[in-house]
């Protein structure tokens, strides 16, 4: 897919890849083998019709394309964008198969994304259809994908909803955490003005459970039913001394500071941001990429990557890694720091690593990194940014006595997104521990269904979801 | 639910950089307890996100009180809106109310616009039955704010500035520490103000063993836990000052970590003063221009 050169795109925020024109688009859907039991379709967490939507690509009808994806995703120019497609979509596709390499497989998640900006580019993004008023009221709370897509789908079916998010601006981690380059803030503002044309509410600078309290939105405000979509947002740190120093920042708040508050636009922002020379950034997922990155187009001359574990552990998506490895970040696999070190004025100047090895796999599967002894040394830094992962906010749950947590503080939800408190759903991040955008919508799909059905009087007549812990996915 | 825009109700200038305001929010006026705090932004866009202490509310009215100071561009700039003026965002009540119980004796130290947070915090703890000393501190004279309303409510008021001006000539330190040698000693003491002078309060009431709780004034920016920002160390833990604060136990407080990490953008703040006083200009230059007779006046 064309993109902007490496050496070019670390000097701007504008997004790395340019997309398909229509012929390359119709090129690249004519590799798909049509396969009678498509593969493809069972590593889609949403299950679109993979083969006939890239048919409808290959034959240049572009429109039945998007009807076709739209049957089961309800935000594809973010997908399109972001899945991480080679363990998902991509993986099984028998193009790649026979050329063992998934890499090489049909590029499905492209072919998503042009059908979604071709739609976008022509005016052609309909309104989806609302059903006449039922006079119900449903509240979601937080508007990451999870929320955004639960809202649909109850509006469709004719109920009101408020969505409440805590932050100025809609959008969740796609609009504070995916920096633009990656995810055009533009096109996360589409998909909530077709949120607002259906008809939805939607309030900003309300923190549930501050502002009020998730039992008074049912019990005072009357709102038949709630959804809880409030994320993973609780940064986690390292635990080592000096991690409170001047210029070391968790990957959130470096990252919200750029994307959210536009730090990067120097001059016009009011919001400042830590312009560091020699950066590190800590941890293998996609969070530290977006701030390597990041950090790289504010101006850092280095930026050092530190991974405990090795590249084919890294988490992270095949393309990101490409992508920063292109523009320059440097990796330091098999390390993890053991302290920051600063100088008087409390300002971090450098930081002391250990070196680690692969021990036997650890229960996700993954050969756990083992410290080796002895073997600490000390590396020049200014900035540190600590990109470990998410665990989930504990506000909510804090402040709904009655609403169960797992003890990794996952909120407890049912299968179809029910909680242990009655008229209560929830899914996305805060369910399944830092996730992916397309399980978020995923659940946000299943939890509106479920919200539908009580609403329409057809609940199971089952009160709240059971405590059940399972282990969730971290990555 | 009353979600209806944040609109500036009224103004007042209570000393060269210091302001009070009524703002309409009528959800956050009815939740709020001592201790919390708001969040807002002087421009949806661009603006910066900065936490101001809810110093008082009017649940009839649906207001809240801030009482701010000038020191940056968004202080600036806030100082600025008028009655009749919508914020673009504002969002509270955050972080976790004091918590109140009848101790016996309260002594509450404000220094400078510390005395705005103080003040919700003395009314609280009147009301569930304390004897409260307020010491009042400033620079000079006309830096003391709230005094009368304080007086209003405190068994016992001590004013003094740093340059004699009005009062006692001295540091809230020096008050503090006559009182905890008082028999009996205070049971609880609450000081918030410039993080040295919190520092040096803790350190008065340390000898005597009186709890002493101050309230953290650090960098924030979501204000809900998510970014870390506003992280510090309290014993020999990380604690997050919007959630798990902003109130902390002085004692174990690191509050040179506290200070070097408020300094952590200080060229860029500066950058954006200088920015403020030449938009400020330009916007005064403006004003000229259109007053002066002869010109077009706007339609
Ligand atoms: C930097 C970064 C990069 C990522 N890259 C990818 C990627 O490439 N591909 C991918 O698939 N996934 C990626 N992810 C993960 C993905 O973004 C998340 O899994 C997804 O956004 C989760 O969606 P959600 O709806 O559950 O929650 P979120 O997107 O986290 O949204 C939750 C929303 O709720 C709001 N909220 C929180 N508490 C309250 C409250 N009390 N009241 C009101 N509102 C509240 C928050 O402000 C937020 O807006 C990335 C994540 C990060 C942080
Ligand atoms: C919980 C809490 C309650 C507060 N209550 C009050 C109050 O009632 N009245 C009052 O006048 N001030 C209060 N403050 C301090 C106030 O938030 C800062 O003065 C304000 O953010 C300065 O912004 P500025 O743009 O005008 O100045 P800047 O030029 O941005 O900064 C000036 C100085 O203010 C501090 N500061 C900068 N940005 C922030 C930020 N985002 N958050 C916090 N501090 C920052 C730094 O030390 C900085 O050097 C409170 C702070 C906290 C954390
Ligand atoms: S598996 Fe690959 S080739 Fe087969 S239908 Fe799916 S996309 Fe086409
Ligand atoms: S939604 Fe994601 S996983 Fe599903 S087809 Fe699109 S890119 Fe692949
Ligand atoms: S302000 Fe972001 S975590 Fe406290």
């Amino acid at each position: 897919m064309p993109e902007q050169p490496a050496a070019i795109r670390v000097h701007n925020m504008s997004e790395v890849t340019h997309g398909y024109s229509e012929a390359q688009a119709r090129l690249e859907a004519m590799r798909c083998l049509q396969c009678r039991k498509a593969p493809c379709v069972g590593g889609c967490p949403v299950r679109i019709r993979i083969p006939e939507f890239i048919q409808a690509v290959a034959d240049g009808e572009f429109a039945r394309a998007a009807t076709i994806i739209k049957e089961s995703s309800l935000l594809p120019a973010v997908c399109g964008r972001v899945c991480p497609q080679e363990t998902q979509c991509q993986e099984p596709c028998t193009v790649g198969r026979a050329l063992k390499d998934p890499e090489k497989g049909v590029s499905i998640g492209r072919l998503e994304r042009f059908v979604a900006d071709w739609e976008r580019g022509c005016g052609k993004v309909e309104t989806p259809a609302v059903k006449p008023g039922t006079g119900k009221r449903v509240a979601v709370v937080g508007s990451g994908p999870a929320g955004l897509v639960c809202a649909a789908d109850v509006r469709r079916e004719g109920h009101d909803v408020t969505v409440f998010e805590a932050f100025h601006k809609f959008g969740g981690v796609m609009m504070y955490g995916i920096p633009e380059f990656r995810l055009p803030k533009a096109i996360v503002g589409e998909e909530v003005d077709t949120l607002r044309r259906m008809g939805v509410e939607l309030t900003p600078n309300f923190v549930v459970g501050r502002t009020r309290k998730l039992t008074d939105l049912l019990e005072k405000d009357a709102f038949d039913a709630v959804f809880v979509g409030v994320g993973a947002g609780l940064p986690r740190f390292l635990g080592v001394p000096g991690e409170n120093l001047v210029g070391v920042f968790s990957a959130n708040e470096y990252l919200t500071r750029s994307n959210l508050m536009r730090a990067f636009e120097r001059g016009k922002a009011l919001t400042p941001i830590f312009l560091s020379k020699r950066t590190a950034v800590i941890g293998g997922g996609n969070v530290a990429m977006d701030a390597a990155r990041t950090a790289l187009r504010l101006g850092s001359d280095e930026v050092h990557l530190i991974y405990r574990r090795t590249e084919k552990e890294m988490p992270a998506r095949i393309e990101e890694i490409a992508h920063a490895r292109e523009e320059g970040v440097v990796f330091h696999f098999l390390r993890n720091p053991t302290r920051f070190i600063g100088d008087a004025e409390g300002r971090v100047r450098r930081m002391e690593l250990l070196k680690y090895e692969l021990g036997p796999p650890d229960d996700s599967g993954r050969r756990r990194p083992v410290a080796i002894p002895g073997t600490e040394y000390i590396m020049d830094v200014d900035g540190v940014i600590v990109a470990i992962g998410n665990s989930p906010n504990p506000l909510v749950p804090r402040t709904t006595p009655g609403l169960e947590t797992t003890r990794w503080g996952t909120v407890v939800a049912a299968d179809d997104g029910l909680t242990t408190l009655p008229r209560v759903y929830s899914g996305g991040d805060i369910v399944l521990g830092a996730a992916t955008v397309i399980l978020a919508m995923g659940q946000g799909r299943t939890a509106a269904a479920a919200i539908n059905r009580l609403l329409a009087g057809g609940a199971p007549a089952r009160e709240a979801a059971e405590k059940v812990e399972s282990i969730p996915d971290q990555g | 639910m009353d979600c209806s825009p944040h609109t500036v109700l009224y103004k007042k200038q209570l000393s060269e950089d210091v302001f009070l305001m009524r703002i309409r929010a009528p959800l956050i006026a009815g939740e709020r307890r001592p201790g919390q705090f708001i969040i807002l932004s002087v421009d949806e866009e661009y603006g910066e996100r900065i936490p101001l202490t809810i110093a008082d509310a009017d649940t009839a009215e649906g207001s809240i009180t801030l009482v701010f100071q000038r020191v940056g561009y968004s202080t600036l700039a806030l100082a600025d809106f008028n009655p009749g003026d919508t914020l673009p965002v504002l969002v509270g009540p955050l972080g976790r109310p004091t918590h109140l119980e009848n101790f016996g004796t309260a002594v509450c130290v404000g220094g400078g616009i510390g005395v705005a947070p103080l003040y919700p915090i003395i009314q609280g703890l009147k009301e569930v039955g304390n004897r409260v000393i307020a010491i009042l501190g400033a620079r000079s004279k006309d830096l003391v704010i709230l005094e009368d309303r304080i007086r209003e409510l405190a068994d016992e008021v001590v004013v003094c500035t740093d340059d004699g001006s009005y009062g006692r000539k001295a540091l809230v330190t020096g008050p503090l520490k006559d009182v905890c040698e008082r028999t009996p000693k205070p049971d609880v003491v609450v000081a918030i103000g410039p993080p040295i002078m919190m520092k040096f309060c803790a350190e008065t009431t340390r000898p005597h063993g009186i709890h002493t709780l101050v309230s953290l004034n650090t960098i924030m920016v979501d204000g809900t836990g998510m970014c870390g920002g506003c992280r510090i160390t309290v014993g020999d833990e990380t604690r997050f000052v919007c959630v798990d604060g902003p109130e902390f136990d002085g004692h174990k407080v690191d509050f040179d970590e506290l200070m070097s990490r408020l300094r952590s953008f200080q060229d860029q703040e500066a950058e954006e003063i200088q920015r403020w006083q030449r938009e400020h200009a330009c916007r005064m230059q403006q004003a000229l221009e259109a007053a002066t007779p002869g010109k077009e006046s706007p339609a």
